[in-house]
Order: C-alpha cells, then structure tokens, then sequence
C-alpha cells in the first residue's frame, strides 16, 4: 500500500488551534465559535449511533463541555473535529449501552455477519432514482435502512463517507485498525447498496 | 481477476487508494463484466445519496437552546 508522506514544512496550522488555543485561556467566544461549527455534525454522529433524538441531545451537550474540561489535554497532533469526534462516539456508546442495560455494546459487536459480502440484487438503478420521491420520504427511506446495519458498520459508514473522517481517522477514532475500517466500510457500503436497491432498482418494465 | 477479487478492491477502489499496478486489472475486469459494473455504480451511488442527504437535522431552535445551555455551563466553569 502507498504511503503518502508530507513534505517537511509544509504542515498547515488548522484554524481550529487558535480558537482551541484561545478557548484554553479562558476565552468561551472562541470557544462558542467551535460550538456553532461542529454542532450539527456531532448531533448527527450521535442520533446515527444512539438511534435517540433525546440521547443524541445529551451527547452534544456532554461531548462539548468535556472537549472544554479537557482541553488541555489536546495534543494538537490530531484535527480537533477529530478528537472531538472520539469524545461524542464514546459518549454515545456509553448512552446506547444505558439504554441496553445489561447487555454490552460495543462498535464491535455484531460485526460478524456474512449478510452483504456478496451483492445479490444486480440490478441497475433508475437514474437520479433520489428525484422520485419527496424529500422526507427519501429521509425515512434513507434512516430505515441505515438503522439496519449492525453499530460496527454503522459507525464506520457514517465517519467515514457521511462525515468525511479519512480512514486514519476514523481508525484512530474508533481504535480500530485500518484494514479492519476498510472492511468495515466495505461491507456496510454493499449491504446498505443492497438495501437501498428495493427503492431504486429499475423495474422489469421500466416504471417505478 | 474475478468478481470475488475485484470485489474485495471495490472499497479502495472508489477511494482512488488502489495501488496503481492493480488498477489496469481492476478495470479490465470491468470491461468484461456487467455486474461488477453495477456493483461499483450503485455503490458509489449509495455513497452519494448518504452524503448529500440530511437524514438528522439538528433543528435551528432545538441548536440555540443547547449551544445556550452548552455556553452558560462553561461561563461557570462546567
């Protein structure tokens, strides 16, 4: 596999640090500032893992006034939407697990499904198949079948190709291995195609 | 190369990170079969559609009053 490595003294210094940096000493606009621009991202995050609008409200809450408490202990070796990231996803966990009482949840669980290695459905989509239905009826279509998928692939879907996390990242994040987030996503990429097919497959005829 | 073996690429395949040796392999077995062309369109098309759909909107009045609730805790010091 390539390694791709940056140049020496080519690093850019996100803007984040200086917010970050300004928010250590005390500073909550700069702080506030950090709020407003990853809020809805960690919601998101959240709702995805915790499939609960009130606990995924808690997460946002809870993940940014730990981020504040800890701030010090940000190295700034990572992006700080990252290890924001991995204070919300851990966060989350712990909420999915209250509400599972007695069972452990893990983004390693249910992991070893055979279900979606192999496509199955092998027929082509309609074009632009998104156009033919309303905007919240793709949304429900959309949630319903991403709920299906087991947290293990979820997580790593949504890091991934929703949020835009590289597969470092999200490694990093999830304290996963690369490969093993390559065929995480892999799979939750297929089964997820596999599912969304009953929506968008072109019929035998050619109607919806 | 087969469908099983183009298969296991696929991922790396539509992040652009396959190593380039493999590539030509990749889409020469393309050429030659339908459903591996599907496979990797409607994929690709999943992806797309997840990313450029809100599926959990964080509403405006729902955000105010937790980045309100977020910023007087830190003002106390959490």
């Amino acid at each position: 596999m390539p390694i791709i490595q940056q140049a020496p003294g080519t690093e850019e210094v996100h803007p984040d640090i200086a917010l970050v940096n300004r928010a250590r000493e005390g500073d909550v606009q700069a702080f506030e500032k950090l709020v407003k621009q990853y809020d809805r991202q960690v919601f998101r995050i959240a709702q995805h893992i915790t499939q609960n609008r009130e606990d995924a409200e808690d997460v946002v809450q809870d993940a940014f006034l730990k981020a504040f408490e800890k701030l010090d202990q940000f190295q700034g070796n990572s992006k700080f939407y990252t290890w924001l990231v991995r204070i919300a996803v851990n966060e989350s966990l712990m909420r999915l697990r209250k509400r599972r009482t007695g069972r452990m949840v893990s983004i390693d669980e249910d992991v070893e499904t055979e279900e979606g290695s192999m496509p199955r459905d092998l027929a082509e989509w309609r074009p632009n198949p998104e156009a033919l239905y309303g905007q919240s009826e793709l949304a429900e279509i959309l949630r319903k079948t991403i709920q299906g998928l087991p947290p293990g692939f979820r997580v790593v879907f949504v890091l991934r190709d929703v949020e835009g996390l590289s597969t470092e990242e999200t490694a990093e994040t999830l304290g996963l291995s690369v490969p093993a987030v390559k065929s995480r996503l892999l799979r939750a990429r297929l089964q997820l195609r596999e599912r969304l097919s009953r929506y968008f497959r072109k019929n035998e005829d050619g109607t919806r | 190369m087969n469908c099983s073996e183009f298969l296991a690429q696929l991922g790396d395949f539509l992040d652009n990170q396959v190593p380039t040796g493999l590539v030509g392999e990749l889409q020469a077995h393309l050429e030659g079969c339908e459903h591996c062309v599907i496979t990797m369109r409607t994929t690709q098309k999943t992806i797309q559609i997840y990313r450029n759909h809100e599926i959990y909107e964080l509403p405006p009045a729902l955000r105010e009053r937790l980045e309100a609730a977020i910023l007087a805790k830190c003002k106390k010091g959490c």
